[in-house]
């Protein structure tokens, strides 16, 4: 088991492992997103209060779970590059970063078309919505603070404290925006035995969710794998790799 | 150890009262940005007072964070920093010391300007007791939140900006808990809940934030 995690942090061996994991992760995105996508959209029942608007949550409920899911990997990517210094978990760090960003904005902006019908209004300083933009504002600290250092591995450090010393803060911020004000509907409960959202509702948000997932793997696994080869462009397996390409 | 603590504070008091037209500083930047808010929003009572508990906080936030920018800055720069660190003492404690002397140089003052926010600001009489005991239990949070991040961007030219991005929506639940203390306050209803929270969230930063502070300032030395 360490034999093989420590064969993992090597940057040129976890290239070529993610290489064979790519095309899979990649396959079965697409897959379930067409699967999720038209389950959702077309085979679904419109809902009997929102109608057809509601069909937005097949993208905006993953994307808000990718949200804080992708926080998690950061941190504890984090943690493991302070701890052991390992290269891969640096850039696990770094790319997470911009991944996450890039779901909290999603989840922020299809939020906020589906408000616009159903509140009447495309914002509310309600405490999911405020505590999702401060976790956007939780990535773009990261990310803005990885691009001020040159360094890439003293920026990924300094952005694994920022993660660690953020998902700390996580709870603590969403509680205390959370008692501040709600109006917000409370959690769904989907795993409980009278589950509060319909099977023909649940299951297509359910095959959404594993596609975010699988999507979100395959995005890191390309986007560490573009970042492996432009650090290690100038050694030996990469110009050899570069040139029987 | 506690000797080493002292000597830390020690040090860092007495190098700022050398320069004693900079002590008032904080206080006066606190003073000047409460004056803007009736002059861009209104001076009526009321509203006013209605608006108070978040602006006397949100002010302080700013304060703080203006403040904690320089908190290493001169010790990075001269090599101080890189001093403590090859001392044989704990580099948590020492780190904890040069926080502590910080808050003591801008924070207490806070608690001495704050009735006069008050007055400025039409926050009534019967809510001062509550304002600054928010005051004394957020502002060494603060100070310690802050200073990780300052010490994150210690190396880097033109910190002050990114500083806010990463230190800012960590002060929200301070803000959050501390304003709506002084705002039940007025109304006469309780508050223990709320400085509870605090308490707690001062507690959770005594204790990790100097080991967050000092793994910070070991990277930015590189």
């Amino acid at each position: 088991m360490w034999n093989y995690l420590r064969k993992l942090s090597s940057l040129k061996y976890y290239y070529e492992w993610s290489g064979k994991w790519v095309p899979w992760l990649t396959g079965f995105t697409v897959v379930l997103m067409i699967v999720g996508f038209y389950w959702g959209l077309f085979v679904a029942p419109a809902d009997y209060q929102q109608g057809e608007s509601y069909r937005i949550i097949f993208v905006h409920v993953p994307a808000a779970w990718m949200s804080m899911f992708v926080y998690v990997v950061m941190a504890v990517a984090g943690f493991i590059a302070l701890v052991w210094r390992t290269k891969v978990s640096e850039i696990v760090v770094s790319e997470c970063a911009v991944i996450g960003a890039m779901f909290t904005a999603l989840a922020l902006i299809t939020g906020m078309l589906w408000g616009k019908p159903t509140w009447g209004t495309y914002w509310q300083w309600d405490a999911r919505l405020t505590s999702e933009l401060i976790l956007l504002f939780l990535y773009l600290g990261i990310i803005a603070i990885h691009s001020a250092i040159e360094d890439s591995r003293v920026a990924a450090r300094v952005a694994s404290i920022l993660a660690v010393t953020g998902v700390i803060n996580i709870p603590i911020i969403h509680y205390s925006v959370t008692w501040w004000s709600s109006l917000h509907q409370p959690n769904m409960q989907l795993l409980s035995k009278s589950p509060s959202v319909h099977p023909s509702m649940l299951y297509p948000l359910l095959v959404m969710a594993a596609a975010f997932q699988v999507y979100f793997f395959g995005l890191l696994f390309i986007r560490m794998r573009n970042e492996i080869l432009y650090r290690e462009r100038l050694t030996n397996w990469v110009k050899k790799l570069l040139a029987r390409n | 150890m506690l000797n080493v603590f002292l000597t830390v504070i020690r040090r860092d008091l007495l190098v700022a009262f050398r320069r004693r037209a900079e002590l008032m500083n904080p206080v006066l930047f606190y003073v000047i940005v409460t004056t803007l808010f009736p002059l861009g929003v209104s001076p009526d009572v009321h509203f006013l007072s209605q608006l108070a508990p978040g602006l006397v906080w949100v002010t302080t936030l700013l304060a703080a964070l203006i403040s904690v920018e320089s908190i290493f800055r001169q010790d990075f720069e001269d090599g101080s920093i890189e001093q403590l660190f090859l001392s044989p003492h704990p580099i948590s404690l020492l780190i904890f010391g040069k926080v502590v002397a910080h808050w003591l140089i801008t924070g207490v003052p806070m608690l001495g300007i704050v009735p006069l926010m008050a007055l400025l600001l039409h926050i009534p009489g019967q809510a001062l007791p509550v304002l600054w005991v928010t005051i004394l239990l957020g502002t060494p949070i603060l100070s310690l939140v802050g200073a990780i991040g300052a010490a994150l961007t210690a190396g880097l030219r033109g910190g002050g900006m990114l500083l806010g991005m990463l230190v800012l929506p960590l002060y929200i639940p301070v803000l959050i808990f501390a304003s709506s203390a002084v705002s039940a306050s007025m109304d006469g209803l309780a508050v223990s809940g709320q400085l509870a929270m605090l308490g707690a969230g001062l507690i959770l930063a005594l204790i990790l934030a100097p080991f967050a502070i000092s793994a910070s300032l070991r990277i930015s030395m590189g």
